[in-house]
């Protein structure tokens, strides 16, 4: 049982993560990079990094937040927030200490590891929607599994996209750590109150639903006490419109190749 | 009246297959929540980098 959930969703996550990954190239990574520049150019001055530890030592104050790293040939990579760079300071993973300071090359490398990461994702999320199909629907083919994929996109695309919206590199935006806390605790109260909507006939169990689909936006998203984006805002929205299109191609892919996968199994 | 006996009778199948399957379905979902983590949300300076436009493209907390 256990090889053929895992068979299904790797078969599945190929399937969707491709797709991503073929939109990503079209749609989604030229903006990133067209990003970047503006990025680059607002950091003209010189910013100087230990290596090891990430720590700005030639920064500016105003630089801090935009500063990034530099790889250990060189090249710059930029992250964003500087409670990051505190924490990553503090712990380096042990794949940095054995790595060092790496990113991929611009081009054939980083197109290569942003396909990879996208099968990846395709398979970790199609390892926890196929889980919660065999938990919770009444019956897996195509069909229901392309409904799991739409109401899965509403979980983690839709509603975490209402209050932190997909963000080019560059944009200003509060601590990583509780963005990130919002983002999971929205993506899985609005997963858990879908199914209690759609799934549950007891009336006060949908209204528990709609209201734990409601109670992340009423807490509000961690957002930055000012803009300081030096990308430009239409850039930004035909990204945003873009990475909702690559995630809902993605989930409907996901969803039904799950549900198809898994009816194939049944009848052989 | 047989037809309701043998919905009722596969029916508890299906509960009783669901109950065996349980601790295979949650290793399996904890399996992919561990995979997500790591493409989406390891603050790792190497996975960052390797899942960058990833992270950005699907609208994960990324920087």
């Amino acid at each position: 049982m256990i090889t053929r959930i895992f068979g299904v969703a790797l078969g599945a996550g190929c399937a969707a993560g491709i797709a991503l990954a073929v939109l990503q190239a079209l749609i989604t990574t030229p903006l990133i990079l067209q990003a970047e520049t503006y990025e680059v150019a607002g950091l003209s001055a010189p910013v100087l990094h230990q290596a090891a530890g990430m720590k700005a030592v030639g920064a500016s104050a105003e630089l801090a937040p935009y500063a990034g790293g530099l790889t250990d040939d060189g090249r710059v990579w930029l992250a964003h927030s500087p409670g990051e760079h505190d924490e990553a300071a503090g712990e380096l993973g042990f794949l940095d200490s054995m790595i060092g300071a790496w990113a991929p090359e611009d081009g054939l490398e980083r197109t290569l590891y942003t396909s990879l990461s996208s099968i990846l994702t395709g398979f970790g999320f199609g390892l926890m929607l196929l889980a919660a199909m065999l938990l919770g629907a009444r019956r897996i083919d195509a069909a229901t599994g392309l409904q799991w994929g739409l109401g899965a996109f509403a979980a983690v695309a839709l509603a975490p996209a209402l209050g932190l919206p997909p963000e080019l590199p560059g944009s200003a935006a509060a601590e990583l750590v509780a963005r990130q806390t919002w983002w999971v605790g929205t993506a899985v109260a609005t997963g858990l109150g879908l199914w209690l909507v759609v799934g549950r006939g007891e009336p006060l169990l949908k209204i528990a639903g709609v209201l734990l689909i409601i109670a992340p936006h009423l807490i509000g998203a961690p957002h930055p006490h000012e803009y300081a984006s030096r990308v430009p805002a239409e850039l930004q929205g035909h990204f945003v419109a873009a990475s909702m299109v690559s995630a809902a191609v993605f989930w409907a892919i996901l969803g039904s190749a799950l549900g198809w996968l898994w009816q194939r199994g049944e009848t052989t | 009246m047989s037809a309701s006996v043998s919905s009722a009778a596969s029916a508890s199948q299906a509960s009783v297959s669901r109950a065996a399957l349980l601790p295979i379905v949650l290793l399996s979902a904890f399996v992919g929540a561990f995979v997500v983590f790591g493409v989406g949300f390891a603050h790792s300076n190497v996975l960052h980098n390797a899942a960058h436009d990833s992270r950005h493209a699907l609208g994960f907390p990324c920087h």
